[in-house]
């Protein structure tokens, strides 16, 4: 088989194989209630690891996703509590101010010729403190809207329930699979990633691609905060602290390789759903306390790295 | 083997700047920033400047802008070295959150304070190295090795404390955190030092040198003879030492060690405090009074901001201000839009 959907596949079997055994030693994990609320609870996450995958398929790094999903809450809540708008426009509204967000930080990663790590940082920053400058305290949301959301779901087989908030989810991985491997705008990605002088040699719109990328990464920060909004019913100046090193971690795990250029969408997707699965075992466990999620995402994230490199070394060198 | 050696040098560049310690210092924009801050805070709070000395130590705002910001100061010692060396550390708060808890830990079950201070800076050596290697034996990026120990660190910290905030009375910790030497805090003494020893070992030896040299192309250093990896080792096992320092101090100051809390976010404020010290994250050139200096312009105006009575969250959009026009300084656009600017030119 293609070597290069190696990474994937090992992904893929080690989330069966965690599950299989979560399974044999909580049968009633095994039911489509778990899996309903595995997309439910990972939502948010997901959605800003979509985004993430693109910026590292081209090479960079988005560390401001989590404080955008924070001042996006913090700004649905403003518009609808404060100036009475509609959920809808205010999502609209919202969504408009994250992607011109991230386009201004392309924009400057690639004009000012900086490292993206510290132009998304920079971008954190403004984002936490905006947030917190627009209301430093947690604001509750009560519409008909939010409450007809929280209610509308599909019945499994089994009992259980897919959210609308799942079904975004699966929606925006289906949309970004289409959109990295079956779209121009996708092989650009993936030849800014591969090599930026070469891509630009080759005729790629580095500019334009870039902007785009980070764009699409600060869109869908704003969606996840549309969602966590939606899950919470709450905006608050502090919420989704630290989600992009949960994303950073899931696009890793889901075999994307950190230096660009190579990497799967739907490996993201396993990489989400092995974090929501060590949380829900963690749960399930009951003895286990909750710091033991962060130890065994770390071990993960280090058993994947290591695993990359031993499969990319054993290929054929580049260089 | 003697070979006839050439003078390769280019002798379009002049070999060295003129020497005047003073003059250039002052002219530094690190320097002339700092002043700026501080005045501004003058003008908000006219005591700014006033030190009193009270019961053996001094106190003033002044004091208190180095005593915040000797945490940060004593990250960014160590921060300067890896970002000088092309890499970067993102475990650090991870690791002050490490030592914290070992110190904590070590105390309460009844060890003798300078064992647990001991046991609390070997988990920060061990945490560095741990660093150290994935980035020279695996051959990971730095922000991805670094990033794994970011994720697990604060797990692991919680996993010493179990859960709970160790909170402890022990005197010589809470001495690290709070007392004073010669009237001066003890933290802002621990930072001095470390400021002066670092420096003095990497600019009276070669290493600083052979760092800068890994920085700029590790695999031309490595073909110069230089062990690049061991150097790599030898900086990144220093941060976690100035790592578990900064933790050692965080816990004696609140008498107790906060797994969740203790140094988070701080790698970010260590990482601005050595990119405003004017060392590039591109590696190479890098001076660690300056990131120092950063730490403490960082500081002066966290406490500018608290004492003219905004909401300290306001810290971050400042913060975030400062990064964008130090960007814009150290773009190549602005350094050819005017090319004559003494402090931008760090050609390629």
């Amino acid at each position: 088989m293609n070597r290069s959907l190696r990474p994937l596949l090992a992904t893929a079997l080690i989330f069966l194989f965690a599950y299989l055994l979560a399974v044999l030693q909580h049968p009633s994990m095994f039911s489509t209630r778990v899996l309903g609320n595995f997309l439910t609870d990972n939502a948010f996450l997901g959605i800003a690891a979509v985004g993430m995958t693109f910026v590292i398929l081209s090479g960079g790094i988005d560390l401001s996703v989590g404080a955008v999903i924070g001042f996006t809450t913090v700004l649905i809540a403003v518009l609808i509590m404060w100036w009475q708008l509609h959920p809808l426009v205010a999502f609209a509204i919202a969504l408009t101010v994250a992607a011109l967000f991230g386009a201004i930080m392309g924009a400057a990663i690639h004009y000012l010729k900086v490292p993206s790590f510290i132009v998304t940082l920079a971008g954190m920053f403004l984002a936490r403190g905006g947030a917190s400058v627009l209301s430093p305290d947690s604001i509750g949301i009560q519409h008909d809207f939010y409450t007809a959301v929280s209610k509308s779901y599909i019945l499994l087989p089994g009992g259980g329930r897919l959210t609308v908030v799942g079904m975004i989810m699966l929606a925006v991985f289906a949309v970004a699979i289409i959109l990295a491997h079956r779209t121009r705008f996708g092989s650009n990605v993936y030849a800014i990633g591969g090599s930026e002088t070469s891509a630009a040699l080759m005729g790629v719109p580095v500019a334009r691609t870039t902007i785009g990328i980070y764009a699409l990464s600060g869109f869908l920060a704003g969606l996840a905060g549309v969602v966590f909004s939606l899950y919470t019913s709450a905006g608050y100046s502090l919420n989704a602290l630290g989600v992009e090193l949960d994303a950073i971690a899931a696009v890793v795990i889901g075999g994307t390789l950190l230096t660009g250029g190579y990497g799967f969408v739907a490996g993201t997707f396993i990489g989400v759903m092995l974090q929501g699965l060590v949380q829900t075992y963690i749960v399930f466990d009951g003895t286990l306390s909750s710091w033991w999620t962060k130890i065994v995402v770390g071990v993960l994230l280090f058993m994947f790295i290591v695993l990359q490199r031993l499969v990319f070394r054993a290929g054929p060198r580049r260089t | 083997m003697t070979r006839p050696t050439a003078d390769i040098r280019p002798t379009s560049e002049p070999p060295l700047p003129p020497s005047r310690p003073l003059a250039h210092f002052f002219t530094r924009p690190q320097v002339i920033a700092l002043a700026a801050v501080l005045l501004v805070n003058w003008i908000l709070f006219p005591g700014f400047f006033t030190v009193t000395w009270q019961d053996g130590r001094f106190f003033g705002s002044l004091i208190d802008v180095l005593n915040r910001g000797a945490p940060v100061a004593i990250l960014a010692i160590g921060m300067t070295m890896v970002i000088a060396t092309k890499g970067v550390d993102l475990s650090v708060g991870a690791v002050m959150a490490i030592s914290g808890a070992v110190a904590a830990v070590m105390v309460t079950s009844g060890y003798p304070a300078w064992l647990a201070v001991l046991a609390a800076v070997g988990a920060g050596l061990v945490c560095g190295l741990w660093n150290g290697i994935l980035v020279t034996v695996l051959e990971i990026q730095p922000i991805i090795a670094t990033l794994v120990l970011m994720v697990a660190g604060r797990g692991l910290a919680q996993l010493i404390t179990e859960g709970y905030i160790v909170t402890f009375s022990d005197p010589v910790l809470i001495f690290i955190g709070t007392g004073s030497f010669l009237g001066f805090p003890m933290p802002v003494v621990i930072a001095a030092v470390l400021m002066v020893l670092a420096t003095l070992i990497v600019r009276r030896t070669a290493l600083g040198l052979l760092i800068e040299a890994v920085g700029v192309n590790r695999s031309a250093a490595r073909f110069a003879g230089l062990s690049a990896n061991a150097l790599l080792l030898i900086v990144y096992t220093f941060a976690g030492f100035c790592a578990a320092i900064a933790g050692l101090i965080v816990a004696g100051d609140i008498r107790g060690a906060d797994a969740n809390n203790a140094g988070l976010w701080l790698e970010l404020d260590a990482i601005l405090a050595v990119v405003i010290g004017g060392t590039s994250l591109m590696g190479g050139r890098f001076s660690i009074p300056m990131a120092v200096l950063g730490a403490m312009i960082i500081q002066a105006m966290n406490t500018g901001i608290l004492i003219s009575g905004f909401s300290p969250q306001f810290n971050l959009v400042v913060k975030s201000a400062v990064i964008i026009v130090i960007l814009i300084l150290q773009s190549p656009l602005s350094a050819q839009l005017v090319r004559r600017r003494p402090f931008t030119g760090t050609p390629k």
